[in-house]
């Protein structure tokens, strides 16, 4: 059994050690806003956070997260950075497909906790792991400053 | 949730013609006793219709949802002619039912494609909405006993000045799905558009930020097994033995099954799934396989292109124009193949049942799917459901012309005799290696200018696989040898030139599957004219803009969107440049799917002959812009997706094998690559056209123009090679 803390809340899950964090969500606890892309850390569409800090679910094995506070999409909104975020994609319309969005958004809520008002460079940097083939990357970055200028 | 449904039982033969349509009102027997249970009870209007007694507008979407604004878009056109308040309306996928719900251009066919969705729904969708609102108008005249034409529709809400009646559609609906369906119906004058041509939201933004959007990756059912399949490292290969008795061992992993496509393996989830894929040993028997790698098919189509192929276009008499030209300009351009790669894997649930079977997955070929699923399992195709979730991406892949992913899970279903559902998962590898790439092509062209220096003669030979032969457009879409997508873009080349010839090689000995790749013939086709224009116009010392504006006089369009977009890039002036930098401007306009799009690129070159496209300048004609803000959106999604493909796109095969596999290898930009993007919009009270492609043709033409404008330099093989450009 592997425990697990969840967006505040703690997990039992009957799954091998090496098992991705990814996957754990996904199949085990159902919770499938966090999405596969890669497997490779490659995309980012499997962004969640560890301790605050942006992760690759797909590349993270469920060992290596006990007794961490994880944090993913589904609760994205439980604190003031995240839900300005989600405001301000949704003030946007950045989404296309959607399927990378939910990486994007944790990633930006990384870089927004830690940067309140990030350059171009900075967005650049912090998003670069984060692919997404809609190419929707003119409204991510223009929703990063939206939700700085809503931050401030 | 639950859902009941009052049907109109006229819907089936809605907006087919019939005249003289009564309704008839039917609550099902099991469902009327459940009424007080928490249920959304709603009228179906029409096909396209249904009013919940909660007062939710739904708008059945006939179209696939994959990020192109489908769903946003369909539900601006009925709800404006209902005159509905946007914040009421909802939007369901619809199951597939061909006779509901084809797309009006593919005649009997449902599915997604070709830019259409708008297109052929246009009116379909105008007449729905707007036969909606003549029904809850006629409810209300009839309960409160007052002319219909007294009745004023705003925002959802039905009133009456002279009794100082109203009503909200929730509580009319029950009612108006009993009134007679109108024959004809007035459609409104476009100055009174409410939400069309305005700011509709997107309707999925809020599902698409919180993770609660369906994807067919997302779909769990009772029991569900998911399975990773092995497949042919070579296209045609196939299984001659496998052992699997260390995938058998794995934990989790239930079955595993040989099907036409490979072996597959079913576990209990998809990390036990994979992990037995890869302890599976398979043999494989490639004695039928295609065994060439790119290089080679390259050099058979450079030789294929020294004769002269089946003539698609022919004006004037270019072999003595030719003949007598005072100069001749020649280039030749290669295409690789490209995979789709869109973020989320294909997919695909299938569970059979007693009666029929179900199908959850982000559809984009319904009838095509419908039709291959039931005749695997011998059943009627309407005993096939498809359940319509979103899809993460497409880019054509997902419509299939031999329903690839879709027959593979149903095989697997088959395999094991419908004993479990199944989620078939292709991993990113499965996915980019599983073929259907826009095809690797090889152009030749030559223009002729006579002894004034004038442009006479055009001459362009094209050499690649054909999408469509073999597959359910063929009757349409090839006509004596010619695939119209192998040559569209090329041989209705805009440009007032007396003599053209446009002729095609079509290989049929490479068996590398093929499919539509956003934007289709004119991923290619608009890049080998259009930078070749540009050659052109410099050997006749020309500016770009004004050559096309010269060659243009009888296609306004282009000409409009070519001016308005250099007059908002400044066109003519100079750009500022770092030492050691070098800078260009370049142009392309193009017509696909009766949008016309131009594009003017800002393009820095570094000394090492790295690129940076700093800015895109766009300007569109798509008729009635329904939602202009997604046409940016889509625009500038074009604009990265055709940049991909400029500057690192592409798929290699070395003896038969797919070189690449992830995102490491095939490199879709990331957001440091993405360029400022500006979207002008000609206005228009056209029908409108196509929007998810027409964005991506112009851009990698619009870039090499302008590296050919900072270095002099003309690329003439995507993806650049930057090599070429160092100082
Ligand atoms: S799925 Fe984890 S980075 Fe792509
Ligand atoms: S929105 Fe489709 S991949 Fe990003």
């Amino acid at each position: 059994m592997i425990k697990l803390t969840i967006n505040g809340k703690a997990h039992q899950l009957d799954v091998a050690p090496d098992t991705p964090l990814l996957w754990a969500l996904r199949d085990t606890l159902q919770m499938t806003g966090t999405k596969y892309g890669c497997g490779q850390a490659l995309c980012g569409a499997c962004t969640v956070h560890v301790d605050g800090e942006p992760v690759r679910a797909c590349s993270t094995p469920v060992s290596a997260v006990v007794g961490r506070k994880i944090r993913t999409i589904e609760a994205v909104d439980s604190e003031r950075v995240g839900k300005v975020v989600q405001e301000a994609w949704r003030k946007l319309d950045v989404v296309q497909c959607g399927y990378c969005q939910s990486g994007q958004i944790m990633s930006a809520v990384a870089l927004l906790s830690q940067n309140r008002k990030p350059t171009d460079a900075d967005i650049d940097n912090a998003m670069s792991g984060n692919l997404c083939r809609c190419a929707t990357y003119v409204r991510v970055r223009a929703a990063i400053h939206e939700a700085a200028k809503a931050l401030a | 949730m639950s859902e009941i449904i009052i049907e109109n039982l006229s819907r089936r033969r809605f907006l087919q013609g019939s005249a003289g349509l009564t309704l008839g009102f039917c609550l099902p027997a099991v469902a009327a006793g459940k009424l007080n249970r928490v249920a959304t009870v709603n009228a179906e209007i029409n096909a396209f219709l249904k009013i919940g007694a909660d007062n939710s507008v739904t708008v059945m979407s006939k179209h696939l949802e994959m990020g192109q604004g489908t769903y946003t878009g369909l539900a601006t056109i009925l709800a404006d002619e209902l005159d509905a308040d946007w914040a009421q309306v909802r939007i369901e996928g619809a199951a597939a039912d061909a006779k509901r719900y084809n797309n009006t251009f593919w005649g009997p066919a449902q599915g997604t494609g070709g830019s259409t969705a708008m297109a052929n729904s246009w009116d379909q969708m105008r007449k729905a909405g707007a036969s909606g609102r003549a029904m809850l108008v006629s409810a209300a005249a009839r309960r409160w006993n007052v002319g219909a034409a007294e009745i004023v529709v705003r925002d959802g809400i039905l009133s009456h000045a002279g009794s100082g009646r109203k009503a909200s559609f929730g509580e009319l609906a029950l009612d108006a799905a009993k009134e007679t369906v109108p024959t004809e119906v007035k459609l409104k004058d476009p100055k009174d558009f409410r939400l069309i041509g305005k700011q509709a939201k997107r309707k999925d933004s809020a599902a698409k930020t919180n993770g609660t959007a369906q994807f067919t990756q997302d779909v769990f059912l009772p029991g569900m097994l998911v399975a990773v399949v092995a497949h042919p490292p070579q296209f045609g290969a196939t299984v001659k033995s496998f052992d699997a008795t260390k995938a058998k061992a794995i934990k989790g992993v239930v079955d595993v099954v040989q099907i036409p496509q490979g072996v597959a393996v079913l576990a209990t989830d998809t990390w036990s799934a994979k992990k037995g894929r890869d302890a599976l040993s398979v043999v494989w028997d490639d004695s039928k396989a295609f065994k060439l790698g790119s290089d080679e098919i390259l050099a058979q189509y450079k030789e294929m292109a020294k004769k002269p192929g089946l003539i698609a276009a022919n004006k004037g008499d270019t072999a003595k124009t030719f003949a007598g030209a005072a100069k001749v300009v020649r280039a030749s351009f290669d295409f690789p193949y490209l995979a789709h790669a869109a973020m989320e894997p294909m997919n695909c649930v299938v569970q059979l049942k007693a009666d029929g079977c179900d199908v959850w997955n982000g559809e984009q070929f319904q009838t095509v799917d419908q039709g291959r699923v039931a005749a695997l399992f011998g059943l009627k195709p309407e005993q096939v459901k498809l359940n319509m979730l979103y899809a993460g991406g497409s880019f054509g892949r997902r419509a299939c012309t031999q329903s690839d992913y879709v027959l593979e899970a149903a095989h697997i279903v088959k395999a094991i005799n419908g004993k479990a559902p199944v989620k078939l998962v292709w991993l990113r590898e499965d996915d980019m290696r599983g073929g259907y790439y826009r095809p690797l092509f090889h152009h030749a062209l030559e223009a002729a200018l006579d002894g004034s220096g004038k442009l006479v003669g055009w001459h362009h030979r094209l050499v690649g696989q054909s999408i469509i032969t073999g597959s359910p457009f063929e009757a349409m879409l090839v006509k004596d040898g010619i695939d119209h997508v192998s040559v569209e873009g090329a041989s209705n080349l805009p440009y007032a030139i007396p003599n053209l010839l446009v002729d095609l090689h079509t290989p049929t000995n490479i068996g590398v599957p093929v499919l539509w790749w956003r934007s289709v013939g004119s991923s290619h086709t608009a890049y080998s004219t259009e930078v070749f224009l540009d050659q052109v116009a410099a050997a006749m010392g020309k500016d770009p803009v004004a050559l096309r504006l010269e060659l243009l006089t009888e296609h306004p369009k282009h000409a409009g969107v070519l001016k308005l977009a250099a007059e908002k890039a400044n066109w003519g002036t100079p750009l500022k440049a770092a030492a050691g930098e070098r800078r260009g401007r370049g142009v392309a306009v193009h017509e696909s799917f009766n949008s016309f799009v131009a594009q003017v690129a800002e393009v820095t070159v570094k000394k090492d002959g790295s690129i940076k496209v700093d800015r895109v300048i766009c300007a569109v004609d798509c008729g009635t812009a329904i939602n202009p803000d997604n046409i940016r959106s889509q625009v500038e999604g074009a604009v990265g997706f055709a940049l991909s493909a400029a500057l690192h796109g592409e798929i290699t095969l070395k003896e038969g094998r797919v070189e690449q596999g992830n995102f490491d290898s095939y490199a879709p930009i990331r957001i440091d690559e993405m360029p400022v993007v500006e979207v002008h919009i000609v206005a228009s009270t056209g029908a409108p056209t196509g929007i998810g492609e027409p964005g991506v043709p112009p851009l990698a033409p619009a870039v090499a123009n302008a590296i050919a404008a900072a270095t002099g330099k003309f690329l003439h093989k995507m993806p650049f090679n930057t090599a070429e450009l160092v100082a």
